[in-house]
């Protein structure tokens, strides 16, 4: 852990990004957002019963409306942040000197990643104290909101793993921030899209949900963030939602976990052998 | 120390490189010298583990840059001819994240910073912010850089390009105390005055091809081959012209009236040339002065490239 922290990119990024008034201006911004969107929720909710009151379901609500906020925010943020580490090296003329160090390059494409990480987590946990407002209303347990901040942590990982594989194999980073964008797309609303026409297409073949496993349909759920979310939120309904028009019978969450932690090994492995040419290659 | 085999880098059917041999001692200050696009970077990349070769192998210390380039790395440091630096970063925090990378304890790095930055003249500097500083500075504080880890071997690819008169004997400065310290040094330049100064051996290198290699003299005497030699007379310039004439080894010889003078290129060795005179003064030529010209080192590396193109 120590040797870790002591990775010099990540104390050199941290470093420039904490001195870049960017940052904070984008912390500003974003809890002022978020502040906006709850207390502007409340005094709505609030308002419009004319009770005064802010019900459980109604605290649920706004959890559920803020966890997908907050994933929102993880996709869009973490390509800006990680799809130019290496390629704005590239540009700015000194990668080259960062590869004549004596760092590997899996410390150095490990540090990038963790910097870019360490940021998102910082804007998360700056977020906290406004999340957990919901508790004061009840609705959701703290086990909840634990749970799918863990899966965020996965998703930042996976989404910020593909962004410094793209820096690394694309020599521009306005290239590197398209690609990863459209791989983030993909992701979120391509495999939602092609869920939906299987189980669509399959219902209107047979008149009735499915009677027969969708593998395919499954699958394209499983690496939805959104579906995910939504299983984590309403596990209940949602599960056995996906398991009536898929018929098969495995964890929303679990799929997830295999397919990203695999994503986030192979997009870091290839950043890893991209980054330096191979001297011992044989042409 | 460096010993270059057969290396060879090609990009479809152009060669950059094609099959450089090398081999340079400890302590060798070494000049390479070429025109743009001639294939010094492309050496210097492939020698700092930068660019992987078509063929052949680079040794540093008798480390492969094919087969050990992580030690390899170790071993140089390395100042690329563009190179950029990070925005919000102060010189000695540069410094510090270099000396991190090398894996140099910080205790070590806080005694060697202040003495990097002394060696550069930029201690002053040393709490200003990188990207502010002048060409320069940058370039000194670079050299600095590619200093933190003491490394062997130094590759400087065109260290002075860029900068004012000024900056570049700063530089070259630097330079001569680097080579006091012993360092083995690759610099490279299209200048060849410029290195002719600091350097123990120069090489030049035209069409990714090394056309010669040896010390400076040895250099202006193989290949520009020719001295040009001026012979004051006092009489008629006709008949000393008419006698040069004949020497075999004498060719395009020059009169000029207004200094009384003749200029003739000598194609012969240093004993022919003292043959040349004992035959002049024999044949009753007054001659008052009998010199030989200074090489324009620009005109010999002209004159070398030319040939080789």
């Amino acid at each position: 852990m120590k040797q870790a922290l002591s990775n010099p990119v990540l104390i050199k990024e941290i470093k420039l990004r904490f001195r870049s008034m960017k940052s904070f201006t984008g912390i500003i911004f974003y809890l002022l957002a978020m502040c906006v969107f709850v207390f502007g929720f409340i005094m709505l909710t609030t308002s419009f019963t004319g009770t005064g009151y802010f019900r459980p379901e109604e605290s649920f609500f706004m959890f559920t409306m803020l966890t997908y906020i907050q994933l929102g925010l993880i996709l869009f943020i973490t390509p800006g942040l990680t799809a130019g580490a290496i390629s704005t090296e590239r540009e700015k003329q000194t990668l080259n000197i960062l590869l004549t160090t004596a760092q590997t390059s899996f410390q150095i494409i490990t540090g990038k990643l963790t910097s870019s990480i360490a940021f998102l987590l910082l804007l998360l946990v700056a977020g906290l104290p406004i999340y957990s407002l919901v508790f004061l209303f009840g609705g959701v347990s703290p086990g909840q909101l634990g749970i799918i901040f863990l899966f965020f942590f996965l998703t930042m990982l996976a989404v910020g793993g593909i962004g410094i594989m793209y820096s690394t194999i694309i020599r521009k980073t306005i290239v590197a921030m398209i690609a990863t964008y459209g791989t983030m797309i993909f992701l979120a609303g391509v495999t939602g899209f092609i869920y939906l026409v299987i189980t669509g297409m399959n219902t209107m073949a047979t008149g009735s949900l499915a009677t027969s496993p969708a593998p395919i349909a499954h699958f394209f759920a499983s690496i939805n963030p959104v579906v995910l979310i939504l299983t984590l939120i309403m596990p209940t309904q949602s599960d056995d939602f996906i398991t009536q028009t898929t018929n098969i019978d495995f964890p929303i969450w679990a799929g997830y976990t295999i397919f990203y932690i695999f994503i986030t090994v192979c997009s870091i492995l290839i950043a890893v052998k991209k980054l330096r040419v191979n001297m011992k290659k044989m042409r | 120390m460096i010993e270059i085999k057969g290396l060879t880098k090609k990009y479809g059917s152009f060669y950059a490189l094609n099959d450089l041999n090398l081999t340079l001692q400890e302590g060798t200050v070494f000049g390479f010298v070429g025109a743009n696009g001639a294939g010094k970077s492309t050496t210097f990349s492939i020698l700092a583990t930068l660019l992987q070769p078509t063929a052949g192998d680079a040794f540093i210390n008798g480390k492969s840059v094919k087969k050990d380039a992580h030690e390899v790395r170790k071993l140089i440091g390395y100042m690329p001819d563009f190179f950029g630096v990070y925005d919000q970063l102060k010189a000695n925090e540069y410094l510090d994240f270099y000396g991190a990378s090398y894996g140099i304890s910080e205790a070590e790095r806080e005694i060697l910073i202040p003495q990097l930055l002394d060696l550069v003249n930029l201690t002053h500097k040393r709490y200003e912010y990188v990207d502010l500083l002048s060409r320069g500075m940058k370039q000194r504080l670079c050299l600095a850089r590619s200093l933190i880890h003491d490394p062997k071997v130094l590759i400087l690819d065109e260290p002075a390009s860029g900068l004012d008169p000024r900056a570049r004997v700063e530089m070259r400065d630097i330079l001569k105390q680097l080579k006091g310290m012993g360092k083995t040094i690759l610099i490279s330049s299209h200048i060849l005055p410029e290195l002719a100064e600091m350097c123990d051996e120069i090489g030049v290198i035209d069409g990714g091809k090394l056309i010669a290699h040896g010390s400076v003299a040895e250099i202006q005497s193989q290949l520009a081959g020719e001295r040009i030699i001026t012979v004051k007379i006092k009489g008629l310039l006709e008949n000393a012209s008419t006698f040069f004439e004949e020497d075999p080894f004498v060719s395009k010889v020059e009169m000029n009236d207004e200094k009384n003078s003749i200029t003739f290129k000598y194609r012969g060795s240093e004993e022919d040339q003292i043959e040349l005179l004992k035959k002049a003064l024999d044949h009753s030529l007054r001659i008052i002065s009998f010199s030989e010209a200074e090489t324009d080192l620009e005109d010999v590396f002209m004159e070398i490239t030319k040939g080789a193109k």
